[in-house]
């Protein structure tokens, strides 16, 4: 199938479109943040601005507890990405793997997870936490964040497992291995591009979230940083520039780990599908 | 080396049964082929001598111990799966001794064992390949290496051969039987193809629904097949058959097809006269001969090089004959045919053999 | 030949558990840990909804009964935040899928630097919803955003005016960041499908005889049907609980207009600290899109037994 190279240009030019719509608004968050305050207004609606500075980063990484932040943000996504993966791997491939009978209702449970508003469980879950001592604390936020991210990550590592042949498994068992053995020597391993996708998607999730992240933490020293990023709103009065300064530095690891897996993304959800 | 004795096994798949009460013994170094159609349970029978699927009930004993319980690990057994199920991320020689490192032999016992294997299939060149690059001749010969190196008590094989090409697979099917008489292994092998059932087997189980249907030598099941299902299944092309009704006269029989022509035919005490009947015939046991009882119209000609397919029909029966007599590729509209009587196979109403 | 009782023996009791166990032990991790932080807490701020649980309050948390539920339905404001929700959620579940679809469509076909494109395209999801809200205020601020002048250098609008505060249209505002920041998970999704629809049928289509037009009508649609169904299901509950955006650009002014259930319930929760009212809220938004899921579910499996 050859195409014109009329609908080639156009094609190109649809691709250009949906690139600058996607880089657009974080183009304009750099440009605010190297914006010096004092042009900040006056050259609001500039491309670029006539001075650029890098005073807003040099004081949010000097001066302001970003730092902090972005350490337990690190912490706390990092720990909920491997927890949740481990977790919504042997899940999933219960659910792909095996008939049970309660396979149906664990799978109900699951989807009604993602159906109501989490604002509901603010009040129960700090109820729950406080006694505990995991208020305040990075390990209740891990917690907490695991939880919510299983069940999608289960689903996501269940469509992996879906897209590897049974072959495998049972030519091992065969071989000499259990089930068990099988599933982390032969199918694991196999599973490493869903297992990258979900390590990601959960991560930049965990990364991101604010309202659990501001009810169950006060005090910096374990805040992260979305929750951070709101104190630069009241403590100085919004200071645009150094927020976006802090913003652009937080979206750097998230981007950086989204680009790394969203290839895996694509081709595990793929070989998933293949097997339908 | 060892027997595998199966004995009343029944599988149903929730409240669907699949085999309905299967009995089979398979003595030490013996080569068993099951052939049936797809669909007849040939797989689930050996994916329960596996451990793959539960046995519903009866019992299953290797060496003479039950194993009804035995995770597939435990039965000592290899398989050899129709995909090949080689381990993608492991290069041919980690394929081959998965079994041994699970197993925790030896280095250097590892070692001899694959190379050994790898001599005898050719594969000491791909030792070190992944499975993507081989050609599918060579991932086929990447899993039977993977079953012999750990000279298990019996093989297992699920169509191995289904996804090769037709000179490959021909060239494979003389490798596996080579390969059994060096190793004499006890061997189950499943496959839906006659040819490979006739070429490997020591005895053939032929099976049908779920139900064995004959238990034999290849000979035997070409010779003597049991029933309408085994008579038709084995040969290619398929025996004709016509229905019609064993009639008695004296000392000797006849067969009446509907359309009132009879055929004389061997005396058989099993049946009564006046009885439903089915006659078999085997095309390449059908005679031509300017001076055959039977006139046969021919509708089509199919030469396959080694010999001539002839489609006829006779009263209104469509029926096959198979000579190498080339004269045959220009025949005039009707040929004239004789059914020798000691080729004829007789079924009774209910489709089994009458002797 | 054993005997018949032997070949019936019915397996040892505790390979019988060992088997029937096996997958529960794969899943408890994962289950006792939604349980535990999910259906429990989940459960208690069912109860809520049924008691007067005020944070301020030191005399609440006694049982109240329905009481929250009569007056949700005298509250004006609750009934125009459910209106909104759906403006909200149809606007852009719609944009999202339309605009994720054509650019999963654009992706497919195989060009230079395809990869890169990919990686960039998708960029948006891994923005912190809360950091696309502010930046998107940002944007439409026409003191020190760009987009209040290009709209009415087009004709858009009448003047420079931040959108977001004018009440016919501010709800554009967040459905504009909504659709930026969720086009990537459609386009992922049906790309990924898409890829996995076999090469050669389109090849057999196009010999016989079949336009670009018909080809997507007869085969890419046709296979992309249940992964579309399925990600237009979650996304359509996923997005009428999202309120991160509303809450960050508008705070559901002006006058309410932006106000939707979920964001309702958090003003609620937090700018009134009742959250006895906010649970009740959560649980009929609940309870509706239980009921919209069933009836999706239902009419798929309609025509599922019709095709
Ligand atoms: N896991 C299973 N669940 C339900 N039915 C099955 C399962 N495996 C096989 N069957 C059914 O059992 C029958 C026999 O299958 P199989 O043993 O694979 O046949 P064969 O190998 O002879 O082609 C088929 O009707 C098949 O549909
Ligand atoms: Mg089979």
């Amino acid at each position: 199938m050859r195409s014109k190279p009329i609908l080639t240009v156009l094609h190109r030019l649809a691709i250009l479109a949906y690139v600058v719509f996607a880089l657009f608004p974080l183009f304009w968050l750099l440009k605010v943040s190297v914006t010096p305050n004092d042009l900040l207004y006056s050259e609001g609606v500039r491309m670029w601005p006539s001075r650029t500075t890098f005073e807003h980063y040099s004081f949010v990484i000097a001066h302001s507890a970003f730092p902090t932040f972005f350490k337990n943000s690190l912490i706390v996504a990092g720990s909920t990405a491997v927890t949740v993966t481990i977790l919504a791997s042997l899940a999933g491939y219960a659910l792909s793997r095996f008939n049970f009978r309660a396979k149906y209702w664990i799978v109900a449970l699951m989807l009604i997870t993602q159906m109501f508003p989490l604002v509901m469980l603010v009040a129960p879950i700090f109820k729950m936490l406080s006694p505990l001592g995991l208020t305040n604390s990075l390990p209740g936020l891990v917690l907490v964040y695991t939880a919510f991210n299983v069940p999608f990550a289960t689903f996501l590592m269940q469509s992996f497992f879906d897209g590897i042949p049974k072959d495998l498994e049972e030519a091992a068992m065969i071989d000499g291995a259990t089930q068990f053995v099988a599933f982390r020597q032969i199918i694991l391993p196999l599973t490493l591009p869903g297992i990258a996708a979900t390590l990601g998607f959960v991560f930049t999730a965990a990364w991101s979230e604010l309202l659990f992240a501001l009810m169950l933490i006060s005090g910096n020293d374990a805040s992260t940083f979305p929750v951070g990023l709101l104190t630069f709103v009241s403590k100085f009065s919004v200071d645009f520039g150094q927020m976006m300064a802090a913003g652009v530095l937080a979206l750097i690891p998230a981007c950086l780990f989204f680009l790394l897996i969203q290839r895996y993304l694509v081709q595990g959800l793929t070989a998933g599908a293949v097997k339908g | 080396m060892a027997s595998i004795d199966i004995q009343t096994v029944r599988k149903s798949f929730g409240a669907f049964p699949v085999l309905h009460g299967v009995d089979l013994t398979i003595q030490d170094g013996e080569f068993i082929v099951l052939v049936g159609p797809s669909g007849c349970g040939k797989s689930t029978l050996l994916r329960m001598i596996a451990g793959l699927e539960d046995v519903t009930s009866g019992d299953i004993q290797i060496d003479g111990k039950r194993v009804n319980d035995l995770a597939p690990k435990d039965r000592d057994i290899a398989m050899v799966f129709q995909s090949y199920a080689l381990y993608p991320h492991m290069s041919v020689a980690d394929n081959m001794s998965y079994s041994l490192r699970l197993r925790r032999s030896a280095k250097e016992k590892i070692a001899s064992a694959v190379g050994g294997a790898a001599v005898k299939l050719g594969l000491e060149p791909l030792l070190e390949r992944r499975p993507k690059a081989l050609s599918g001749g060579q991932r086929q010969r990447v899993a039977m290496g993977r079953a012999i190196v750990r000279q298990p008590k019996a093989f297992l094989f699920d169509e191995p051969l289904s996804n090769l090409d037709a000179r490959l697979r021909e060239q494979m099917r003389a490798e596996i039987k080579k390969l059994h008489g060096d190793l004499r292994a006890t061997s189950i092998y499943v496959t839906h193809d006659q040819i490979e059932a006739m070429t490997l087997a020591d005895r053939i189980v032929a099976m049908h629904g779920g139900i064995v249907q004959q238990v034999g030598s290849p000979l035997e099941l070409y010779d003597r097949p049991a029933n309408l299902f085994v008579a038709g299944f084995i040969g290619s092309p398929g025996m004709n058959f016509f229905e019609g009704r064993y009639l008695v006269s004296g000392d000797h029989a006849d067969m009446r097809l509907p359309s009132g022509t009879t055929l004389p035919i061997r005396k058989r005490d099993g049946l009564e006269s006046g009885s439903a009947a089915t006659l078999g015939i085997r095309p390449e046991h059908v005679i031509l001969a300017d001076t055959g009882a039977l006139e046969a119209a021919v509708d089509l000609i199919e030469p396959t090089g080694f010999g001539i397919i002839m489609h006829v029909t006779v009263h209104g029966i469509p029926m096959k004959i198979f000579t190498q007599d080339r004269r045959m590729l220009t025949p005039g509209p009707a040929v004239r045919v004789d059914l020798p009587q000691n080729r004829l196979h007789l079924f009774n109403g209910e489709g089994k053999r009458v002797d | 030949m054993t005997l018949a009782a032997h070949s019936h023996a019915a397996k040892p009791l505790r390979k019988r558990i060992a088997d029937a166990s096996e997958p529960y032990l794969y899943s408890a991790p994962a289950l006792i840990l939604i349980i535990g932080v999910m259906l429990v807490p989940l459960v208690l701020g069912i109860s809520y909804a049924f008691r007067d649980i005020q944070l301020l309050n030191p005399f609440s948390g006694g049982f109240i009964g329905l009481d929250h539920f009569r007056a949700l339905g005298q509250d004006e404001a609750f009934f125009r935040a459910l209106r909104n929700t759906l403006w909200w959620t149809g606007a852009s579940v719609f944009l999202q899928f339309l605009f994720g679809l054509i650019l999963a469509l654009l992706l497919d076909k195989p060009f230079a630097g395809r990869g890169l494109v990919q990686a960039l395209v998708f960029l948006p999801w891994a923005v912190p919803s809360f950091l696309a809200g502010l930046n998107w205020a940002w944007l439409f601020n026409p003191v020190i955003g760009p987009l209040p002048h290009w709209l009415y250098a087009l004709g858009l609008l009448d003047a420079p005016n931040n959108i977001l505060s004018d009440p016919q249209l501010a709800m554009w505002g967040p459905i504009a960041a909504n659709v930026w920041w969720g086009i990537p998970f459609f386009a992922i999704t049906l790309l990924a499908a898409l890829q996995a629809i076999p090469r050669d049928l389109y090849e057999a289509a196009s010999i016989d005889g079949a336009g670009p037009v018909q080809r997507f009508l007869s085969i890419t649609l046709p296979f992309l049907a249940p992964t579309i169904a399925i990600t237009i299901l979650l996304r359509t509950v996923w997005i009428s609980n999202f309120a991160d955006l509303i809450v960050v650009m508008t705070n559901g002014g002006p006058a309410d207009r932006t106000q939707i259930v979920a964001s309702y319930i958090f003003t609620q929760a937090f700018k009134r600290l009742d959250f006895g009212y906010a649970s009740a809220i959560a649980l009929v938004l609940l309870v509706l899109l239980l009921v919209y899921s069933l009836l999706i579910v239902l009419l798929r499996q309609t025509l599922l037994n019709k095709g």
